[in-house]
């Protein structure tokens, strides 16, 4: 008899397609007719389909269209139609933000106009999303966890491109739309403000980032270490009780002292990930309006201490007398 | 069957993954660590590339001295504009070693016209003359970059009518029409920033003009720095040509901590902060001056001169020709002394 695996899942149980339960009034129609993918089963459910797009989805979804083709044919124009370049120049090229000397006023449209539309669209797009995140939650009768969540994700993207240019009073210190250039601009910003590493809510975003990997992969393990007793089912579902979560439980107990419990550990991984792009925002929009000089003020506060001088001592040649300028 | 669905899987994961580390030198690299342990202030160097290029940097054997009396050459030969102090011997030795290092196909005639000498008709002599003054100034006033160890035609020219390694200004937007698909003077795939999407000239703001290359502040807290993330990106892309032309990391001069305070950095910062205001005032004092000496085709696009940055010289070595002491062979390109750098 053919073994029940957990990744990648060999074994696809597969029952009569689902279309869900029927929308009350006031939702549109799911779209679509189920298919089952065995491909998509590999990874998890086989059954594709249908979804619920209504009135929010269409509308975030042309939002994000435009935005993606304003960014798109930015691209393409830069390298003179040529779509030979267009993939081989694919990861160097951007849509730019305005040059700092226009301020927040509005630029021509090929000085940063372009991409304060597609910011525009983008930014729209975003909120339509999650206000259709929020209200499928409400509608399934779920709690706003996943709403919540995504929320925080759109608040780092919010300080990056729209709260801290306009307290910087320039769309020019905003993040280009492209792959390589928005790398460059993380450099750049980190350069100019005195190394971002020196910044403490930098240092607390990167703890959660990295203790989100972490919980996960605690996590994720505990969980496949009991499937062989039904741990990954509903607790209700678990074939041997009293075996499977119990198990999870003492393993952490007995090899750290405490544990999560089955409750706990997601509200861990929620607050954890929710907490990356929080501080780390926080930390993106004190930066040049509060603070313009990270290690400096972390060198003033004591934050880091400071090490032992290996080279001989240099002189700013720019404070020399008679020193070339 | 599922096995080698996996194994197939697993051998395609690791040929995309071969594809695409093929753009990367391989391992085996010699690190030295020059600040204090544990603070990456490394420098990494591939021994293979250093292999390869090992003749690049090596210096020609210079010709055997020339006796200093005799008469001078300024009564012997014709127009003879700089230099004329010279014995008749050491001026002879000076230009054939300048035919070696500069034209050794064509020789004499690279710049000389072969029937008579003294004229001036080839624009190259006219060049070759100003860039005497450049060298012999370079040498006096600019011991601040170039120490003891100086510079001579050979430091850039290598054997070429024009160093292999120069700038032009950038035609800022080649493509693109005015109403989308501004690059922005950047975006490419550029090797003058070492194939990074920066600013891809940021020799005309910094090494002709004098823009503001220093963009950090230098309080913690904001005192009216307006410079912007931006202008970051322009001074990023000049010092990504600075590593590229010595073939260091950026730890070579910045203790990267803090690229704005000068406590614990290496001292070599000092000598690339006068490196750049010397190719400054090369380009402005001694290139630019040319341009209506130079035929068009030894212009840019834009109808500028040649110009020089950090890899003229350098060419990827830290120091040029690794730092081998050529003009102690020819103390002639040592000009005079004048009152030193502090009266300019």
């Amino acid at each position: 008899m053919a073994e029940y695996q957990n990744l990648f899942t060999t074994v696809q149980a597969t029952g009569p397609l689902h279309h869900g339960i029927e929308l009350g009034q006031g939702n549109s129609p799911r779209l679509g007719q189920p298919l089952v993918s065995y491909w998509a089963g590999m990874l998890g459910n086989a059954q594709i389909g249908p979804i619920y797009l209504g009135t929010l989805g269409l509308a975030s979804l042309i939002c994000g269209m435009i935005a993606f083709n304003i960014i798109g044919l930015n691209m393409l124009a830069s390298v003179h139609w040529d779509p030979v370049q267009f993939v081989r120049q694919l990861f160097w090229l951007a849509l730019e933000p305005p040059p700092p000397s226009y301020g927040l006023h509005l630029p021509p449209l090929n000085q940063g106009g372009w991409w304060l539309m597609a910011g525009g669209f983008l930014t729209a797009s975003l909120l339509l999303w999650w206000l259709r995140t929020y209200r499928r939650a409400r509608a399934l009768g779920l709690g706003t966890h996943v709403p919540w969540a995504f929320l925080s994700a759109i608040w780092l993207f919010l300080v990056l491109g729209f709260f801290r240019p306009v307290l910087m009073g320039s769309w020019g210190e905003a993040v280009p739309f492209g792959i390589f250039p928005h790398l460059d601009w993380t450099a750049a910003f980190s350069l100019r403000y005195g190394n971002l590493f020196y910044n403490p809510f930098h240092a607390l975003s990167i703890a959660f980032l990295y203790g989100s990997t972490l919980l996960f992969a605690m996590h994720g393990a505990t969980i496949l270490a009991v499937t062989r007793f039904g741990g990954e089912r509903e607790v209700e579902q678990i074939v041997d009780r009293g075996t499977a979560s119990e198990r999870a439980a003492l393993f952490w107990r007995w090899t750290m002292g405490f544990n999560a419990t089955m409750e706990s550990i997601h509200r861990w991984a929620w607050w954890f990930a929710v907490l990356c792009p929080l501080v780390g925002g926080i930390g993106i929009l004190l930066t040049g309006t509060v603070v313009d000089n990270w290690y400096l003020w972390s060198m003033k506060h004591g934050v880091v201490p400071p090490y032992p001088a290996v080279f001989p001592q240099v002189i700013d040649p720019a404070l020399l007398q008679g020193a070339k300028p | 069957m599922n096995t080698s669905v996996f194994a197939h899987g697993l051998r395609l994961g690791l040929c995309t993954l071969l594809v695409l580390l093929a753009g990367c030198e391989r391992p085996g690299m010699d690190t030295v660590q020059r600040g204090y342990r544990g603070t990456g202030m490394l420098q990494v160097y591939n021994p293979r590339i250093i292999e390869a290029n090992a003749d690049l940097h090596t210096a020609p054997t210079p010709l055997p001295p020339a006796p200093a009396d005799g008469p001078k050459a300024s009564v012997v030969f014709k127009n003879v504009k700089v230099l004329g102090d010279l014995s008749a011997a050491q001026f002879t030795r000076l230009m054939a070693s300048m035919a070696a290092w500069i034209a050794p196909e064509e020789g004499c005639a690279y710049c000389h016209n072969p029937a008579n000498f003294a004229e001036d008709s080839k624009y190259t002599k006219v060049v070759a003359r100003r860039m005497l003054e450049m060298t012999r100034t370079v040498n006096s006033q600019w011991k601040a970059h170039v120490a003891g160890t100086g510079i001579t035609c050979y430091t850039c020219h290598r054997g070429h009518g024009v160093p292999q390694q120069v700038w032009y200004r950038s035609n800022a937007q080649p493509y693109g029409s005015n109403f989308m698909g501004d690059k922005a003077g950047q975006n490419s795939p550029d090797p003058a920033v070492n194939l990074s999407s920066l600013p891809n000239d940021p020799f005309t703001p910094f090494l002709l003009d004098a823009q503001d290359i220093r963009v950090n502040g230098s309080t913690a807290l904001p005192t009216g720095n307006r410079h912007s993330i931006k202008q970051a990106e322009w001074t990023y892309g000049l010092m990504t040509h600075v590593s590229q032309s010595l073939g260091v990391n950026c730890t070579y001069c910045h203790n990267t901590r803090s690229f704005q305070s000068w406590e614990g950095n290496p001292p070599q910062r000092a000598v690339a902060w006068h490196g750049i205001r010397m190719a400054r005032a090369i380009n402005k004092d001694f290139l630019e001056p040319l341009a209506d000496t130079f035929p068009a085709q030894r212009k840019g696009e834009l109808g500028d001169v040649a110009k020089a940055n950090c890899a003229t010289c350098h060419q990827g070595a830290y120091k040029p020709l690794n730092g081998a002491p050529m003009l102690a062979d020819y103390p002639e390109l040592i000009g005079p002394d004048s009152q030193a750098v502090a009266a300019k």
